[in-house]
């Protein structure tokens, strides 16, 4: 399959009064083309400053150390300013978390969209408005020509995240970043949202990078998924293999932790004890692994590497070790996803 | 089976915001009760009224009509500072957003023993102090905490010293509003956690308000969905899963992702229009019981039309 895009071994700190917080040590991925990526992990894990770091939009006070974000045959990062606009905004596009900080306040909707079309595609007004337009009609806004001159606050939630995806697809992008795209929103928009993102990823076969910590929001969308804690990937597959089969004990405890519609009120919770590092000061060896009960002596001293469990599969945890003991999976765990393939094998059969 | 006492009663409860002439109806002729010892869930999108409806009971609006009962006694409108004081105490708040709950210029120690204080709850000031460090045990912080300040918290730990501040006055019932949708996800478990040992141990009342159906669901024994200012639906949490009858619960309840990829990948949603019911003004949808303990909003017509479907 073609990658569209690869990032090898990215580091990247900021500079804070406090000292260096390093906020990604060493991330590797790919995407390839017309596919979903999922990014997972709780805040603060590195997702949004990896994907800024592919649109360069990282701020000022953060340092790229080292890697490679391979575009095309391109490295990114060693493109000039001036080289990159090109490609920032027409082949990859960005829909953030909050519609409303996305939008101007003060520009009217048309004219918002329009504006990219000018600037990027260099496309005469008469016609930019006429795209404008069929863009608010193919996300699904009523009455686009009325709204056409409304400003951001008189469109509700739903709507202003339409009106940033119309913007994020005016020219025709390959790569849709999509960072937390439905958080803010409640979960009847969030499904309409979903299905929109959907719809136009397979009418223009865009390539998309989903972030989100919502695992049923992952479920729904994505091929594969990149698991992140600390500034690290710990776990990628198909998202099969994530939900069916997960191998590190941070996908355990994240998959456990929440309770589901099946959860009865006298289950327990499995619970993350302690809270996720202090990126200033990196722990030595697994940084999972004050906070995993299954860490063993080597997880305090040296970092895991990628061990590989399928083709697909690969998690980093000394636990799939040769010599490490065998240890398997919560108890719980596994019998809730016997519990959901047999009500998926139901639902599908 | 409901000879338990009704710990909160909440009659024809109405709260109107004016913005110019016409009323914005947040919360319209709401009706429910809570036992005593029960967590109940109250569920709705944003701005369907549930969080107006947790402040209006607990004082903080005046609502525009209705009534609240606490205790027995009613508590809406004028009331003495003796019986204020009584539902300050017995009635507490856990608030969505532990950064803007807590003043940053005061200690743990102050912001969880101000409410005892005002209330006159403890004799002394070493039984305070000493109430204090148990509060602080009880949510699973240490006494070292008590001089430190808000900020030097996380998060998950924020909402703890909410929950001690809320404790510490012994109330009788708890108005949890969204206490975990502002944290993150391998800190919410956590505080779920926390919220259940307690309920259990201290046998509190909960009004457990949050958008979430799965974590309402795992937390309540009855649940009531809010639309529009007002309850469509209300049932033990089982039966209301189970077997949802009005048709935004039915469209809320598929719209929640589940992570099970499968399944999701090809769920069909369902779709909620309110113009879908022709209510005219003989028809004025109701409160019915469609089965014991399950009553749902519907008009005459809707109710003959599901119990012919149901026979």
């Amino acid at each position: 399959m073609e990658k569209i895009l690869e990032v090898k071994d990215l580091h990247i700190h900021f500079n804070a009064f406090a000292g260096h917080v390093k906020a990604i040590r060493g991330v590797n991925f790919h995407l390839n083309k017309g596919e979903t990526l999922a990014i997972v992990g709780e805040s603060g894990s590195g997702k949004s400053v990896t994907t800024k770091a592919v649109t360069r939009i990282l701020p000022e006070n953060a340092v790229i150390d080292n890697g490679e974000i391979i575009y095309k045959g391109q490295d990114l990062l060693k493109m000039s300013e001036k080289e990159f606009t090109n490609i920032r905004g027409s082949e990859i596009s960005l829909i953030f978390q909050d519609p409303l900080s996305a939008l101007d306040p003060v520009m009217k909707i048309g004219k918002q969209i329009m504006e990219t079309l000018i600037l990027k595609q260099k496309m005469p007004k008469k016609d930019a408005e006429k795209r404008a337009l069929e863009l608010m009609k193919a996300v699904g806004i009523p009455n686009a020509e009325k709204r056409f001159h409304e400003y951001p606050f008189q469109f509700s939630g739903g709507m202003r995240q339409r009106i940033v995806i119309a913007i994020a697809l005016a020219c025709n992008p390959e790569l849709l970043i999509c960072d937390e795209p439905t958080t803010a929103l409640d979960v009847t928009i969030q499904s309409q949202i979903l299905e929109l993102i959907k719809k136009i990823q397979k009418e223009n076969n865009l390539s998309v990078i989903f972030i989100t910590h919502d695992l049923g929001v992952v479920a729904n969308m994505a091929d594969r998924v990149y698991v992140m804690y600390a500034g690290k990937i710990v776990e990628e597959g198909t998202v099969e293999d994530i939900f069916y089969d997960p191998r590190h004990p941070y996908t355990w405890s994240l998959l456990a932790s929440m309770p589901n519609l099946d959860t009865r009120g006298s289950d327990k919770l499995m619970v993350i004890p302690g809270t996720p590092p202090n990126m200033l000061y990196p722990p030595k060896g697994d940084a999972f692994a004050a906070r995993n009960r299954y860490a063993m002596k080597i997880d305090f001293e040296r970092e895991p590497p990628m061990f590989k469990v399928s083709d697909t599969h690969y998690a980093a945890t000394w636990l799939l070790h040769p010599d490490a003991p065998k240890v398997e999976m919560p108890e719980h765990l596994k019998q809730r996803i016997k519990q959901q393939l047999e009500e998926a094998g139901r639902y599908n059969g | 089976m409901d000879n338990r006492t009704r710990i909160l009663e909440v009659k024809h409860l109405c709260k109107y915001f004016y913005q110019g002439k016409v009323p914005m109806k947040a919360v319209d002729d709401v009706n429910f009760h809570v036992f005593k010892g029960e967590t109940f869930g109250l569920v709705g999108e944003s701005g369907c009224g549930k969080t107006t409806t947790g402040r209006t009971i607990i004082r903080l609006y005046k609502p525009t009509s209705g009534e609240v009962w606490f205790n027995g006694n009613r508590i809406d409108g004028k009331l003495n500072k003796e019986q204020s004081r009584a539902v300050t105490s017995k009635m507490q708040m856990i608030f969505q957003d532990p950064v803007a709950s807590l003043n940053p210029r005061m200690t743990v120690e102050e912001i969880i023993s101000e409410g005892a204080k005002i209330n006159g709850i403890f004799q002394s000031k070493e039984e305070l102090k000493a109430n204090v460090r148990k509060m602080l045990e009880l949510v699973g912080l240490t006494s070292e905490h008590a001089t430190r300040y808000p900020h030097e918290f996380s998060g998950g730990q924020r909402q703890r010293i909410c929950i001690a501040r809320a404790l510490i006055t012994k109330p009788d019932l708890i108005i949890a509003d969204e206490p975990i949708s502002a944290l993150d996800v391998s800190i919410q478990a956590q505080v779920l956690n926390l919220l259940n040992d307690l309920r259990k141990e201290l046998g509190l009342t909960v009004l457990f308000i949050a958008h979430d159906l799965s974590v309402v669901k795992y937390f309540s024994e009855r649940v009531a969905v809010m639309n529009r200012g007002r309850i469509v639906e209300m049932a033990d949490s089982d039966l209301l899963y189970k077997n949802p009858v009005h048709p935004y619960t039915k469209s809320l309840l598929s719209a929640i992702p589940i992570p099970n990829p499968l399944l999701e990948k090809k769920r069909v949603r369902f779709e909620y229009d309110p113009s879908s019911h022709h209510y005219d003004e003989n028809d004025v949808p109701q409160m019915m019981e469609v089965e014991p303990g399950h009553f749902v909003l519907m008009s005459q017509k809707e109710y003959q039309a599901y119990l012919g479907d149901n026979k």
